[in-house]
């Protein structure tokens, strides 16, 4: 199980990071949200894979470790302001310069 | 306490012309010097205890963990240049008084004086190394401002630059020094480090150490091959000069050598690379002294030419050779600050510095006149002057020197031949200026000045011909000064008549040869006419030119303005990074092992790497590649499910939502799909790069989760009930344990909206009329059903929200997730009944809700002051009111409500803003889909 999840987080970045090495602004945009589950699925596993147990008190005495969830529960809602700046921001770069690229070119025209 | 007084008294000093500018210029003269003269008499209050052999300390702790400490020393070295600096310091206050003209901002002068008056008594006075560096700093800064005073001067300018260039490298070269000496020591104690001499010249650090703090010093004072700063600093106004090239700035370097001599010299390296130095400064000092024109131009470089002789001294370290040493600092400071004085009178009064223009002026100015050719005798070394009497000790030291071994007659020849220049440019200087007659006329007709402004001149004069003449008169104080330089006290006696002897025949010549040289002086200029000039600012300024060039190309290379360039690099770094830590671990999988693996699992993992892949695959296909990306946070939802984390599936789950409806919108305006456009290396690259990140991540996330793990959650999990109130742990931390945490975090995501509020006005917008394929969008802009249907759920998703919101403290919920239930439900009136239906309905503005929501929280935690408790404090416990039980939920349900209020304002005011910006509600003000952007957009066909 600890490998399959493993694996699973580094294909998952891997993909995020390829997007990320792309020229146009939504490419980059997606390879990052998909970047911040990878982030966010490994900082999770950081209190270990545990089954049925979440930590919620009520009687039991096996739980989940918490700090992780509080800290990645914050981080996803975080993420999502940060995705959503910097979608914002690229359609404010293709306003102002009339095309996509993440280097905001300004000579090029829209491209087909 | 007098100690700390004495050293603070001129830095508070500095602020006394600011208060005092307003009210005149002879107040705020007067009120300058107070401070000063009294760190003065202070000083002088402590002459008997020091003469009783004491050596005065005061320590008070500043930063104790870097081993910094505001720790003041006063012994005899540190009196002897008190007295110089404070004294001749306050001579040059008069003196200034009445050089700057009226018009000039006396009270910033005067205060940039100041300024560096305290930052040399702090470090002649300085007890800890590091203490010391700072107040050198402190020089450099100060004498920039100094120099570069007439700023409205390109050469000004450009010698401020130059010197703090210098002497600020030659700083940051002390401070390695300095930082090794103490590591070596193991305390930057002063007394520590003076007493610890043999075990650092055993240290195999030695000669760094040395050579560091030698660049310090040899900057600072202005020695070869550093020289070159000295000149270009006259463009400041000469009671600058006088100052700084006199009895302070240049004589840091030479302080420093002589404070740490009992540390760090004694070693055949020092004797031999400081007294070269020397000599190699003294005779370039003196030869161009002999050449230049500008009267302090030649003082500069008589200034580095005497610099050199007491390095020279200090280099041999004989206990008679550092007597010389302070002798000769002593008696320079008082000749050449009266000099410069003079120039500066000379100047004030006819208008022009150079020779060439100036003569026959004894008529005009006798005192100025008589006053010059007395100090300039003592520069010359004529006999019953006081600068006779050092450079005599001078010669004989040399004589004595074993420096070169064989070549050791080397030393006197070289001694004399200084002797010969100095005496040769000093009588250039005063005869030029006074005895030959004019060629020209001067720019102003000459007069003596004011007689205050002579009389700094007169009583340095006076001091230069009494310890000529009595030289037992400078005993005492040099007996206090060599005390601290040798770590022992010295017998000796000063006396004009040693007999004849070598060293006075080396001054004979030195006379009679300087006079001849005098004599063919202009020959001399003639031959050195052949010469092409070399000016030192030139060859600076190019170097410095050349440096920033070299430095721009080799950034260029590397910042070439390409963001995936950036990445790349900065993903390559990561990959190294992680790949060195992971070879070092001896075994990946840790002892905890593998949990079995079941088949749901397996298919979820399996649609994750599908998602993955198919988001990275299809990417240039914009839409599906969205789609994919949603498979991916869904999946990831159902994880957190899996592995105990309700909380967080619930959040991931509603966030998916927002976001893909948030990343759908935006790629409404922007190109539907990318074009094929990087080469196929590229893409291998790119693949082998993120790939072999992938899997130093994969291998890591491995690497711990089999491992076993300390947490600190046991304390969340005991004290979640008993102390926060809550028996959901996650949410507890979240609204009371790390509440500061979320606190921060809504502000981000407020401010997120409210940036993004920003960024949408004045928007131009591509919209395209048709999708990729060229199909026309649907006429149908709000379907039916969903309109039915969001318009019952509204209510419903509201009950929900605030079910999921009350019950957060206990079970899965609280405000985030509640918060982001809300806003779905928003947006989905929003895309159901379009945005001017929602419009009409729904009054109200977002911001105030996101701003609302964070004052909530932050005020819930200000209330815990009211208790005097800290900030944030959880009321559960604190709460001292006769009805507890509902009261613990109360201030954690209210910090969760400011969350909720945050998150539901915040994520409207994202999407709620960039739906309406093609709408008349657009915040893009007056900018939405005129018919120019719909044409241009129309051309684009993707």
């Amino acid at each position: 199980m600890e490998s399959l999840y493993a694996i699973t987080t580094g294909v998952l970045t891997a993909c995020g990071l390829y997007l990320t090495l792309r020229g146009r602004t939504f490419p980059v945009v997606v390879g990052l949200t998909l970047l911040s589950y990878a982030v966010n699925l490994f900082l999770f596993s950081m209190g270990g894979l545990t089954t049925g147990a979440a930590a919620i008190i009520d009687g039991q005495s096996h739980f989940a470790d918490p700090l992780p969830q509080a800290l990645v529960l914050t981080a996803i809602v975080i993420g999502f302001a940060m995705t959503a700046f910097v979608v914002i921001l690229a359609m404010r770069a293709r306003s102002e310069l009339g095309n996509d690229h993440v280097d905001g070119r300004k000579r090029e025209e829209p491209h087909r | 306490m007098t100690l700390l007084w004495i050293a603070l008294l001129p830095l508070l000093g500095v602020l006394v012309p600011a208060f005092t500018a307003q009210r005149g210029r002879r107040f705020c003269s007067l009120a300058t010097a107070a401070l000063p003269a009294l760190a003065l008499l202070l000083t002088l209050v402590q002459l008997p205890t020091l003469a009783a052999d004491e050596t005065l300390r005061v320590a008070v702790d500043w930063v104790p963990t870097l081993g910094l400490e505001l720790a003041f020393r006063l012994d005899g070295l540190s009196v002897l240049f008190n007295l110089l600096i404070m004294g001749i310091g306050l001579l040059i206050l008069l003196y200034a008084h009445f050089y700057l003209s009226p018009e000039e901002p006396f009270g910033r002068f005067y205060a940039y004086l100041i300024l560096f008056m305290a930052s040399m008594v702090g470090i002649v006075m300085a007890d800890n190394l590091l203490l010391l560096w700072l107040y050198w700093e402190l020089t450099s800064l100060s004498s920039f401002l100094l120099i570069g005073f007439w700023s409205h001067r390109s050469d000004a300018r450009k010698g401020a630059r130059m010197a703090l260039t210098v002497t600020g490298a030659g700083g940051l070269a002390l401070l390695a020094g300095l930082l090794l000496l103490g590591d070596i020591v193991g305390s930057y104690d002063m007394q520590v480090v003076l007493d610890s001499g043999s075990a650092i010249l055993a240290d195999p650090r030695y000669p760094w150490m040395l050579g560091l703090v030698l660049l310090g010093a040899f900057t600072k004072s202005a020695q070869f091959p550093f020289q070159f700063w000295l000149p270009h600093a006259m463009a400041a106004p000469t009671p600058v000069s006088a100052y700084l090239h006199s009895a302070t700035m240049v004589k840091a370097g030479i302080f420093l050598m002589a404070r740490l001599h009992p540390a760090i010299a004694g070693s055949e390296l020092w004797t031999v690379v400081v007294s070269l130095i020397g000599m190699a400064t003294l005779l370039y000092g003196a030869w161009f002294a002999l050449m230049k024109t500008d009267l302090k131009g030649i003082l500069a470089f008589s200034t580095v030419s005497h610099l050199g002789l007491i390095t020279v001294l200090l280099g041999i370290g004989s206990p008679m050779a550092v007597l010389a040493a302070l002798f000769h600092i002593l008696n320079h400071a008082a000749f050449k600050a009266a000099l410069f004085m003079c120039a500066g009178i000379i100047d004030h009064e006819t208008g022009t510095r150079e020779l060439k223009r100036l003569g026959g002026l004894r008529r005009a100015m006798p005192v100025t006149a008589l006053l010059t050719t007395l100090a300039g005798a003592a520069m010359a070394g004529v006999p019953l002057f006081n600068g006779f009497l050092s450079k005599e000790m001078f010669f004989t030291e040399t004589l004595a020197s074993p420096v070169l071994g064989g070549l050791s007659w080397l030393l006197p020849v070289l001694a004399t031949l200084g002797g010969i220049l100095s005496v040769a440019y000093s009588l250039r200087l005063v005869h030029a200026v006074f005895y030959k007659p004019a060629r020209e006329a001067p720019p102003k007709s000459p007069h003596e000045p004011p007689w205050l402004m002579r009389a700094p001149v007169a009583l340095l004069v006076v001091i230069c011909v009494l310890v000529g003449l009595a030289p037992v008169l400078a005993e005492g104080l040099l007996a206090l000064a060599i005390t601290p330089v040798l770590g022992e006290t010295m017998e000796f006696h000063l006396a004009i008549w040693h007999g004849v002897n070598l060293p006075l025949a080396m001054s004979g010549v030195a006379l009679v040869a300087g006079v001849a040289m005098y004599a063919r002086h202009a020959d001399l200029q003639r031959f050195l006419k052949g010469f092409r000039p070399v000016d030192a600012r030139l060859v600076f300024e190019g170097a410095v030119q050349r440096l920033s060039n070299r430095a721009e190309t080799t950034l260029r290379r590397i910042d070439n303005g390409s963001q995936q360039r950036y990445v790349g690099l900065l993903l390559l770094a990561s990959v190294v990074v992680a790949g060195l830590g992971l070879s070092g671990m001896p075994l990946l999988t840790g002892d905890q092992g593998n949990q079995p693996v079941d088949g749901v699992l397996l298919v979820g993992a399996g649609l994750l790497i599908f998602g993955g892949i198919g988001t990275a695959a299809t990417h240039r296909y914009r839409l599906i590649s969205l789609l994919m990306l949603s498979v991916v946070g869904l999946i990831v939802s159902l994880t957190f499910a899996r592995f105990s984390a309700p909380d967080l599936a619930l959040t991931q789950l509603s966030v998916e939502v927002v976001t893909m409806i948030l990343l759908m919108l935006a790629l409404y305006f922007l190109p539907q799909r990318t074009s094929r456009e990087t080469s196929s290396a590229r893409h291998v690259r790119d693949i082998v790069l993120a790939g072999a990140l992938g899997m130093a991540v994969a291998s890591l996330n491995y690497a711990v989760l089999t491992r076993d793990t300390t947490s600190l959650s046991s304390f969340f999990l005991e004290n979640s009930v008993s102390g926060g109130g809550g028996h959901n742990v996650v949410n507890v931390i979240l609204v009371d344990f790390r509440g500061f945490d979320t606190l921060g975090e809504i502000t981000v995501l407020a401010l997120a909206g409210l940036a993004i509020f920003k960024l949408l006005r004045r928007l131009r917008l591509f919209m395209p009329h048709s999708d990729t394929e060229g199909r026309l969008w649907s006429p149908d802009r709000y379907p039916a059903i969903l309109t039915s249907i969001s318009l019952a759920l509204l209510p419903l998703a509201l009950l929900v929200s605030a079910f999921i919101f009350l019950r957060g403290h206990n079970l899965p919920g609280g405000g985030f997730i509640a918060g982001l239930v809300t806003a779905v439900a928003m947006i989905l009136l929003y895309m159901a009944r379009g945005v001017e239906w929602a419009q009409e309905r729904l009054q109200f503005e977002y911001q105030p809700v996101a701003i609302a929501g964070v004052g909530i929280a932050t005020l819930t935690g200000l209330g815990s002051w009211l208790f005097g408790e800290p900030f944030l404090t959880s009321a559960f416990g604190h709460f001292h009111l006769p009805v507890i039980g509902d009261f613990e939920l109360a201030t954690a349900l209210l910090f969760d409500l400011g969350v909720y209020l945050a998150v539901v304002g915040a994520t409207l005011m994202i999407l709620a803003n960039l739906g309406k910006v093609t709408t008349a509600h657009s915040p893009a003000k007056g900018a939405p889909a005129s018919d120019e952007n719909l044409s241009r957009s129309s051309k684009e066909k993707h």
